[in-house]
C-alpha cells in the first residue's frame, strides 16, 4: 500500500513535469525565436498565439514543484539547495518572460525592452531547466537528509550540453507550434527553421544519450534490464517513425504533424530519462520510497489529484479548443 | 552590502521581501476578480453599457496585476526549498499536500479560464464568458483558502504527529485544514482583499470625478466602491477583533508584543495608544495609555489580569517594536477606512456623493492604504510567530537550508533589483491606465488589427500619439 502510493505519485509528478516541458516548451521556444521574427507584426502574432494559454502552461511547473513538496518533501529539500543558482536564475528569467506578455502592449517607448525581456527570459529559463536536468542526471550528493555538495557542482560540460539541448529542443517546439498556428511568411520562415532545428535537436538527443551512461554506469544497466529493455528495443523504431512523420509533415506542408512528432520526441526522451532514474528520484542514491511523505500525506493528496487532474485536463483542452486553428491576423477583437 | 549578516538573517530577509511583494498582487486580484464578476453580471442583467465599459477597463488592469502575481508566486513555491529546505523536509508532509490542493483546485482554474475571460467573449458567447469570469473569481478565493490554511497551521498547528526522523506527519486532515486560527485568518484576509480593492477602485473613481463630475463610469465605480468601504470596514474591524481574541488564546506572546505589555498587569492592563518600545529597559517610552482598556477589549472585563512578556522566556519572545508599530499602523488605517465609509454614507444621504471634492480627494489619497494595512497585518502575524516557523515546535533557526551567506546575499540582491525594476514598471503601467478615464478604452478597439490580445482590446489607447506621455 505504502509503496504503491509513492509509485503512483512518482508517476504523477513525472506526468506534471512532462506536461510542463511540452506545454511551456513551445511558449519558451517561440520566445527564443522572437528576435528572428521579420517584423513587429510577426512578433505580435507569435505572442498572441500563446497569450491565452501560457499561464496555464506555466502552472504545471508550480504543480511539479508544489507536488514534489507535498509528496516527496525530502527530494524537494535536497534538489532545490543543490540546484540553488540555476533555480533562482530560472525563476528570475520567468519573471521577465511572464510580465512581458502584458507589459509590451502597455508602452511604445519600452516595447523593445520588453521584447528583449521576453526573448532573454525564455532563453535563460530554458537553459536553466536544461542545466537542472543535466545536474540531476549527474547525481546529487546527499548526506544525512541534506544536500552535501558544493555551490557549483551543477556546472559541468554535461549540464551545459543538456542546457543547450533543451534550448534547441524548445526552439524546435516553438517553431513547429508556429507552423501549426500561423500562415503566410511567418509559417514559411518557421517551417524552414524547423528543418534546421529538427536536425540539431536529433543530434543533441543522440549526443546526450551517448554521454548519459558515463554519468553513472547504472543508467546503462537499467536500460538493458526488464522492463527497461523492452523499451530500449522499441525506442529506435518509435523514433524512426516519429522522425519520418516530422520530415514528411514539413515537406507536405502539414500543419499539425511536425508539432505532434516533436512532442513525441520529447515524450520518448523523457521516458528514457525516467528509465535511467528509476527507482531513484534523486540519483544516485535517494529512492522514491525514501523520499516519499507519510502514507496519510500521499493518500490525502491523491484523492485531490484523482478528482481534480481530469477536470484540469478537461478545461485546459477546452481552452485550447476555443483558441484553436490558424490565427487570423485580420480578425478583430470586437 | 550584506557582509555582516548570517545566512539565516539573509534568508529571512529574502523571504520577507519576496512574500511582501507577492501579497500585494493577490490582495488586489482577489478583490478585483470578484468585482469583475459582479460588473460582468450586472452588464448581462441590465445591458447598461457603463458596466461593460468598467469591466473592460478593470479587466486590463487585472491582467497586468494578475501576471505580476503569477510570476512572483512561482518564486514563492520554490523558495521553500531553496532557502528553507529543513522546514520543507519536516513540515512538507503536512503543508505540502495543502499547497498541492491549492495548485490543483485554484491555480489551474484561474489560469485555465483567464484566457477565456480576457480574450474569449466573442468565441464562447456571453454565458460561457460569464462562467469563465466566475471561475477566475472562485479560483482566487480558493487559492486564498488553501494558503491561509497552510499559514494558519504554521501559527496554530493541530492534527499532527512527529515521526522518527523528525517530520510532522498528518494524523487528522480535518483538524489540520480547519486548525484553530484558520477561520479567523481566512475571513480577515478575504475581507482585507475586498477592502483593498474597493479603496483602489474608489481612488480611481474619485480621481476621475475630480476631473469630471459627470463621468458616468467614474460615478458608478465610486459609488460601488464607497458602498463596499462603508459595509465591509465595520465587519472587518469586528473580524479583526475576533482574530485578536483567537490569537490571545493560542499565541499570547504575540498579543503581548502587539500591545506593548512588557510587564504583567494583575489588575487590568492599559491600552497603549502610542509610545516608543524600549527593548533595553523593557518599557514603552512616552506611552499614551488608557488604563484597563486592553483588558476590556481582550477579556471584556476592566479588571481582568493580563500576563506580560515578563512571563515569556527571552528566547521565545517575538521582536516587540516591529509588532507594536505594524499593529498600530494596521488598526489606524482600519479606522481611517471606517471614517471614509461613514463620510461616504453621509454624503450619499445628503446627495453630494458625486460633488464633494474633499471626499473624492480623501478617497484618492486613501487608494493605497489597503495595501499598507495588508502588509502591516501580515508583518504583525508573521513576525509575531517568531522565533518559530511552526509555532512552538520548529524554530526558524532550525528550518534553514544548508545555504551559505554569500549565495543567499547574491540571490537576495538579484531579487531586489529585478523586483523593483519589473514590478516598478508594472505598477507604473497600472497607474498610467488608471489615470485614463474608463471610457477611453473604446479608442483602443479599432487601432489594433490583432485578434486575441491585448493589441486591440487590452491595450489602452495605444494610438500613435497616445502612449508614453
Amino acid at each position: 500500500m505504502y509503496s504503491d502510493l509513492a509509485f503512483i505519485w512518482a508517476g504523477l509528478i513525472a506526468f506534471a513535469v512532462l506536461t510542463y516541458v511540452v506545454l511551456d516548451g513551445f511558449d519558451l521556444g517561440l520566445g527564443i525565436l522572437f528576435p528572428f521574427a521579420k517584423s513587429d507584426h510577426d512578433r505580435d502574432l507569435m505572442m498572441n498565439s500563446v497569450a491565452p494559454v501560457w499561464d496555464g502552461n506555466e502552472t504545471w511547473l508550480v504543480l511539479g514543484g508544489g507536488g514534489l513538496f507535498a509528496v516527496f518533501p525530502l527530494a524537494y529539500a535536497i534538489v532545490l539547495p543543490a540546484l540553488y543558482i540555476p533555480i533562482i536564475i530560472m525563476l528570475l528569467a520567468l519573471v521577465f518572460r511572464g510580465v512581458s506578455f502584458e507589459y509590451r502592449w502597455r508602452t511604445k517607448r519600452w516595447k523593445a525592452v520588453w521584447d528583449f525581456a521576453f526573448f532573454g527570459g525564455s532563453l535563460v529559463a530554458a537553459f536553466s531547466q536544461g542545466i537542472a536536468l543535466g545536474a540531476l542526471v549527474q547525481g546529487i550528493e546527499v548526506v544525512d537528509r541534506a544536500y552535501a555538495g558544493g555551490w557549483f557542482d551543477w556546472l559541468t560540460p554535461f549540464s551545459v550540453l543538456t542546457g543547450v539541448a533543451v534550448v534547441v529542443g524548445y526552439a524546435l517546439l516553438g517553431a513547429t507550434w508556429l507552423v501549426l498556428k500561423t500562415e503566410g511568411s511567418l509559417e514559411i520562415q518557421m517551417r524552414r527553421y524547423a528543418y534546421v532545428l529538427g536536425v540539431a535537436t536529433l543530434s543533441l538527443i543522440g549526443i546526450v544519450s551517448v554521454f548519459t551512461p558515463f554519468q553513472d554506469p547504472v543508467y546503462f544497466e537499467r536500460w538493458f534490464n526488464l522492463p527497461g529493455s523492452l523499451w530500449t528495443m522499441s525506442v529506435p523504431l518509435i523514433m524512426i517513425g516519429l522522425v519520418w512523420t516530422f520530415f514528411r509533415g514539413l515537406n507536405d506542408h502539414r500543419a499539425a504533424s511536425p508539432f505532434l512528432s516533436v512532442l513525441g520526441w520529447f515524450i520518448v526522451s523523457f521516458v528514457g530519462i525516467g528509465i535511467s532514474f528509476y527507482p531513484m528520484i534523486v540519483p544516485p542514491s535517494l529512492s522514491i520510497w525514501e523520499a516519499a511523505a507519510p502514507e496519510s500525506s500521499l493518500a490525502f493528496a491523491l484523492v485531490g489529484a484523482v478528482i481534480l487532474l481530469p477536470i484540469i485536463l478537461g478545461y485546459t483542452a477546452y481552452s485550447y479548443w476555443v483558441f484553436r486553428g490558424k490565427m487570423d491576423p485580420n480578425e478583430g477583437y470586437h | 552590502m550584506f557582509e555582516n549578516l548570517t545566512a539565516e538573517t539573509l534568508a529571512r530577509m529574502q523571504f520577507a521581501f519576496t512574500v511582501s511583494f507577492h501579497i500585494i498582487f493577490p490582495a488586489f486580484s482577489i478583490g478585483l476578480a470578484s468585482f469583475l464578476a459582479v460588473l460582468n453580471g450586472l452588464w448581462l442583467m441590465t445591458r447598461n453599457k457603463t458596466y461593460l465599459t468598467l469591466f473592460t477597463y478593470w479587466k486590463k488592469i487585472f491582467a497586468v496585476a494578475f501576471g505580476m502575481g503569477v510570476v512572483s508566486g512561482i518564486v514563492m513555491s520554490y523558495q521553500f526549498g531553496t532557502n528553507w529546505s529543513v522546514f520543507s523536509d519536516k513540515a512538507g508532509p503536512v503543508v505540502g499536500p495543502m499547497m498541492a490542493y491549492e495548485v490543483m483546485s485554484a491555480f489551474f482554474l484561474e489560469a485555465g479560464f483567464l484566457g477565456i475571460m480576457l480574450f474569449g467573449r466573442d468565441r464562447v458567447g456571453d454565458r460561457l464568458h460569464m462562467f469563465a469570469t466566475l471561475m477566475v473569481a472562485v479560483g482566487t478565493l480558493t487559492s486564498a483558502t488553501w494558503i491561509l490554511s497552510v499559514n494558519s497551521w504554521m501559527q496554530t498547528p493541530a492534527g499532527y504527529g512527529v515521526n522518527d526522523v523528525g517530520q510532522f506527519i498528518p494524523l487528522d486532515w480535518w483538524e489540520i485544514v480547519f486548525n484553530p486560527s484558520f477561520p479567523y485568518r481566512l475571513v480577515h484576509m478575504v475581507l482585507a482583499a475586498y477592502l483593498t480593492t474597493s479603496l483602489v477602485v474608489g481612488a480611481v473613481g474619485g480621481l476621475h470625478l475630480l476631473r469630471d463630475r459627470t463621468n458616468a463610469e467614474a460615478r458608478r465605480m465610486f459609488s460601488m466602491a464607497m458602498w463596499m468601504a462603508a459595509i465591509v470596514t465595520p465587519i472587518q474591524i469586528f473580524a479583526g477583533d475576533a482574530h485578536g481574541l483567537n490569537t490571545l488564546e493560542h499565541q499570547p506572546a504575540k498579543i503581548m508584543a502587539m500591545e506593548g505589555h512588557y510587564d504583567s498587569h494583575p489588575e487590568g492592563a492599559p491600552l497603549i495608544l502610542f509610545g516608543i518600545p524600549n527593548s533595553k529597559e523593557r518599557t514603552i517610552d512616552y506611552a499614551i495609555e488608557i488604563p484597563k482598556v486592553s483588558s476590556l477589549i481582550l477579556h471584556h472585563d476592566l479588571n481582568a489580569p493580563m500576563a506580560g512578556l515578563d512571563t515569556i522566556p527571552d528566547d521565545e519572545e517575538p521582536p516587540v517594536a516591529i509588532l507594536f508599530w505594524s499593529f498600530r499602523i494596521m488598526v489606524g488605517l482600519g479606522f481611517a477606512m471606517l471614517g471614509l465609509g461613514v463620510w461616504s454614507l453621509f454624503a450619499r444621504w445628503r446627495g453630494t456623493l458625486y460633488d464633494c471634492k474633499w471626499l473624492h480627494r480623501t478617497a484618492l489619497l486613501m487608494g493605497p492604504t489597503g495595501f499598507v494595512a495588508v502588509l502591516a497585518g501580515w508583518i504583525t502575524t508573521e513576525v509575531g510567530r517568531q522565533p518559530y516557523t511552526v509555532y512552538g515546535l520548529l524554530r526558524t533557526s532550525d528550518s534553514l537550508a544548508p545555504v551559505d551567506a554569500p549565495a543567499v546575499a547574491t540571490s537576495l540582491l538579484a531579487f531586489i533589483v529585478v523586483y523593483f525594476f519589473v514590478f516598478g514598471a508594472g505598477t507604473f503601467y497600472i497607474l498610467r491606465m488608471m489615470n485614463k478615464p474608463a471610457s477611453t478604452a473604446k479608442l483602443g478597439l479599432t487601432d489594433g488589427p490583432i485578434r486575441a490580445v491585448v493589441g486591440a482590446a487590452l491595450s489602452l489607447q495605444e494610438t500613435p500619439s497616445g502612449a508614453d506621455k
